[in-house]
C-alpha cells in the first residue's frame, strides 16, 4: 500500500504553478474551464453589447435566461447521442430529418388515430403517453436500421444517413401529404414547456436540492472506493469545491428560472380558473424548470452514467480507440454499432416530442438543418471527429455555447444571414482551438 | 502430417493441436496444410520470415481469422473457435504484434477489456479493476504507476506490459505471444524471458512468435519452421544449431534432426 501511496507526488509538483496545482488536484480539465469561459464572455459579451447601442442589456436577464434553457434542450439532448456515435468514428446526418418524420408520425397519431381510432376522448391522458413511446419506437427503429445498414452492409456512415437525412425528410412530407399538425395534444404540449410546462418555485427548489445531495453522495462514494482500495485522493479542499461549484451551478439555475414571473395574461386566466383575486402589485408566479429542460437535465445524468460507468460506454470508448482491439478483445463491434445508432434513435424521438410540443405543432420542416447543429454542438463540446474521445457535458455546453450565440444575434437585432456566418465561423475557429490545445498538452 | 513425432512427450495428449490448417486472402495461400502442436508447460517457437504465415496460423488459433480447411484439438478435443470469445473460453490469450490495446483508455479499462468486473448493480467496478491491475502490473513492471492515464501517453515498454498484463490476469493455459519482446530494450526483455520460464513452471503452453532466433534458442523448447504458408521442419532446439535453423528460415532446406514438414525442399 505504500507503494500506492507515492504515487501521488508528482515529481514535477514543486515546480508547477498555482493554478496547474489547483486544476491538477481537483482534476478539472483545461478545457472545461476554457468552455465556461467561452460561454460568461458570449452572455456578458452580448448583455454589454445590448446596453451600449439597443440602450437595454437583454441577454442577463431571468426571461432570457429561461428562454435559452428551453431553446437549448430538444438539440442538447441530440448531442448526447452524437457524441457516442463520433466516438465510435461514426457520423449521423439524419437526425434532423429523423426528428421530423418522427414528429409528423406522432402528431398524426395523437391528433387523428388516437382520437378517432381508438376512441379516446380529446385531451384523455392516455394520448400524450401513448404519443411518446410512439415518437420512442419509431426514431429507436429508424436508428436501428440505419446502424444495420452501417454494421451489416459495412456501408460508411456518413453515406446511410446522408441518404437517411433526404428519405425520411421526404417521408415526413408524406405522412401527411404536407399538411401541418396543429394543435397538439394539450397534455402532449406541456412537454415544451411555457408557463405551464413548467414545475413552479417550490419543485424547482425540491429539485435542486435532490441534485445537490445526489452529487455529495457522489463524490463522498467514489471517495470511499478509492480509499477502500488505498489509491491516491484527491485533497479534500478540491472535494468542497467541487461540491460547492456543482452545487451553486445547479441552486443558481433554479433561482434564476424562478424569477422569471409567468406573464400577466396567463396569471389572470390562471386566477380566474382558480378563484383568485390578484392582489394590488399583481401576482408573482416563477416559471420554475421548463419540463423540456428536466428532461434535457435527466438525458445528461443518464446518458454520463451510461458513458461512464456501464459496459456499453467503455465498449463504445474502446471501439472508438482502437476498432480492432475490440473485436479481438471479444466485443461484437457490429451489435454495437446498431446499439449506438439505435440510442441515438431514441433520443432524437425525445427530441421529437420535445420540439413538436413547444411549437404545438408538427410540420413537414420541423428539425431541419437540426443535424449541423448538433454535430457542431459536440463537436465544440470537445468530441474528436478521429473517435475515441468526448464526454457527454461537453456536448451539452456546447449546445448552450450555439444557442446562446443564436439567440444573443437575434436579441441584438443581428440579420438572420449575418448570424449564419457568425455560427459558421464560430464552429470552425472552436475546432481549431481545441486542434491547438490537443497539441500544446502532448 | 503427424506433428507430434519428435517431441519429448510421445504418447501424451497435446494442449493444441492444429492440424492440416489452410487459409487463403483472395487467391493466395496464407496458411497451406499447416500443422502445429503444443504441450503443457512447453515452449514453442514459430519462426520464418515475413510473410511466411506463422501470425496468421497464430490469429486462427486466436480466433481472429476464419480458417478455411483444419482441424483445431483442445487436450485432444475438437475444438469450434470462430471468433476471440470463443478462443478465451478455451483459455487461449494472445499478445498480439501490434499490441491490440485501445488506446484511449487506461491500463486497467485495457486489462478487463471485454471482461469487466462489475458492481452488484450491473455498473462497472473501476476501483476493484485498478486493484487488479496494479496487483498484476506490480509483478510484471513493479516501477507502473501511470494508471490514470490513456494507454497512448505510455512508452512502448510499459504498454508492452499491459498487452502482457492483460494475457496473464485471466489464467490462460495457452498462450500466444507474437513478438512480444519488439518494443522492449534489453533489460524489459530479459524480463519476459523469466516471465516465460515462470508461466512454463505453471505448465502452461505458450506459441512463441519471434524473427529473433537468438531469443527462440533460449527460451523454446522446440521450433517450427514456416516458409510460404507451409511449414518446413520441426526441430528440437538442443538437437539443431542456430545455422541449421537459419537454413530452414532462409533456404526451406531441413537438417538431418529435424521432421520434415511438406513445404521442405530438398
Amino acid at each position: 500500500m505504500t507503494q500506492t501511496q507515492t504515487a501521488v507526488t508528482h515529481p514535477t509538483q514543486e515546480r508547477e504553478g498555482p493554478i496547474t496545482a489547483f486544476l491538477r488536484a481537483t482534476e478539472i480539465d483545461a478545457r472545461m474551464l476554457g468552455m465556461f469561459g467561452a460561454l460568461i464572455l458570449i452572455w456578458v459579451g452580448f448583455h454589454v453589447y445590448g446596453m451600449i447601442f439597443n440602450g437595454n442589456g437583454a441577454f442577463l436577464t431571468y426571461r432570457n435566461l429561461w428562454n435559452l434553457s428551453v431553446q437549448t434542450a430538444s438539440i442538447a439532448v441530440m448531442a448526447t447521442g452524437m457524441v457516442l456515435i463520433i466516438v465510435t468514428r461514426h457520423i449521423d446526418l439524419s437526425v434532423g430529418s429523423v426528428l421530423g418524420v418522427t414528429a409528423m408520425i406522432t402528431g398524426a397519431a395523437q391528433v387523428w388515430i388516437f382520437p378517432k381510432v381508438l376512441g379516446l376522448g380529446l385531451g384523455h391522458p392516455l394520448i400524450w403517453i401513448l404519443a411518446v413511446i410512439v415518437a420512442l419506437v419509431v426514431a429507436t427503429a429508424i436508428g436501428a436500421f440505419q446502424g444495420m445498414l452501417v454494421a451489416y452492409l459495412e456501408i460508411p456512415s456518413f453515406i446511410v444517413t446522408l441518404g437517411g437525412m433526404l428519405v425520411w425528410r421526404g417521408a415526413a412530407w408524406w405522412v401527411t401529404r404536407g399538411e401541418t399538425i396543429s394543435p397538439v395534444d394539450p397534455n402532449f404540449a406541456l412537454i415544451g414547456g411555457g408557463p405551464y410546462g413548467s414545475i413552479g418555485a417550490t419543485a424547482s427548489w425540491i429539485v435542486a436540492v435532490v441534485v445537490c445531495v445526489l452529487v455529495v453522495l457522489s463524490l463522498s462514494s467514489s471517495r470511499k472506493q478509492r480509499k477502500r482500495f488505498g489509491f491516491p485522493l484527491r485533497p479534500v479542499w478540491a472535494e468542497v469545491f467541487i461540491g460547492v461549484v456543482a452545487s451553486g451551478l445547479v441552486l443558481g439555475a433554479a433561482y434564476v428560472a424562478n424569477n422569471y414571473p409567468w406573464p400577466l395574461g396567463i396569471v389572470k386566466q390562471y386566477a380566474a380558473a382558480h378563484n383568485l383575486t390578484i392582489p394590488e402589485g399583481g401576482l408573482f408566479i416563477g416559471h420554475g424548470f421548463a419540463i423540456p429542460v428536466l428532461i434535457a437535465g435527466a438525458v445528461l445524468i443518464v446518458m454520463t452514467f451510461i458513458a461512464n460507468r456501464t459496459r456499453f460506454g467503455r465498449y463504445v470508448f474502446a471501439i472508438g480507440g482502437n476498432p480492432e482491439a475490440a473485436e479481438l478483445a471479444g466485443i461484437n463491434t457490429k451489435r454495437m454499432t446498431v446499439m449506438v445508432f439505435a440510442l441515438m434513435g431514441t433520443l432524437v424521438g425525445i427530441s421529437a416530442v420535445i420540439a413538436s410540443a413547444r411549437l404545438n405543432s408538427a410540420t413537414a420542416d420541423l428539425g431541419k438543418i437540426d443535424e449541423l447543429y448538433v454535430i457542431a454542438a459536440a463537436v465544440i463540446g470537445g468530441t474528436s471527429l478521429a473517435g475515441g474521445s468526448g464526454t457527454i457535458w461537453g456536448a451539452v455546453l456546447g449546445a448552450l455555447v450555439m444557442q446562446s450565440l443564436q439567440s444573443g444575434m437575434v436579441l441584438i437585432g443581428f440579420e438572420a444571414s449575418m448570424q449564419q456566418m457568425v455560427v459558421g465561423g464560430v464552429l470552425v475557429i472552436a475546432v481549431w482551438l481545441d486542434t491547438v490545445y490537443r497539441r500544446r498538452i502532448k | 502430417m503427424n506433428a507430434n513425432i519428435g517431441n519429448p512427450h510421445n504418447g501424451a495428449t497435446p494442449l493444441v493441436e492444429m492440424r492440416d490448417i489452410s487459409i487463403a486472402f483472395g487467391g493466395i495461400k496464407a496458411v497451406d496444410h499447416a500443422s502445429v502442436d503444443l504441450f503443457p508447460g512447453e515452449v514453442v517457437g514459430l519462426l520464418g520470415h515475413n510473410g511466411a504465415g506463422k501470425s496468421t496460423l497464430i490469429k486462427i488459433l486466436s480466433g481472429a481469422y476464419p480458417r478455411d480447411a483444419g482441424q483445431i484439438l483442445i487436450n485432444g478435443e475438437e475444438a469450434q473457435i470462430g471468433n476471440p470469445r470463443d478462443a478465451k473460453a478455451y483459455g487461449i490469450e494472445t499478445i498480439y504484434q501490434t499490441l491490440a490495446l485501445a488506446d484511449n483508455v487506461d491500463a486497467a479499462a485495457n486489462l478487463f477489456l471485454g471482461r469487466e468486473l462489475l458492481t452488484g448493480w450491473g455498473t462497472l467496478d473501476d476501483a476493484a479493476m485498478e486493484a487488479e491491475a496494479r496487483k498484476v502490473m506490480g509483478r510484471l513492471n513493479p516501477n507502473f504507476r501511470r494508471f490514470k492515464e490513456p494507454v497512448k501517453a505510455l512508452s512502448g515498454g510499459q504498454r508492452q506490459s499491459v498487452a502482457i498484463a492483460r494475457a496473464i490476469l485471466f489464467n490462460a493455459r495457452i498462450l500466444i505471444m507474437d513478438e512480444p519482446t519488439a518494443a522492449l530494450g534489453p533489460h524489459e526483455t530479459a524480463q519476459v524471458g523469466e516471465l516465460i520460464k515462470e508461466l512454463k513452471k505453471d505448465g502452461i503452453g505458450i506459441f512463441l512468435i519471434s524473427h529473433d532466433i537468438h531469443d527462440v534458442f533460449d527460451l523454446a523448447d522446440r521450433v517450427a519452421v514456416m516458409k510460404n504458408g507451409q511449414v518446413v521442419g520441426y526441430a528440437k532446439t538442443t538437437e539443431v544449431t542456430k545455422d541449421e535453423v537459419l537454413g530452414m528460415i532462409i533456404l526451406g532446406k531441413c537438417p538431418p534432426n529435424a521432421i520434415r514438414g511438406p513445404g521442405a525442399i530438398d
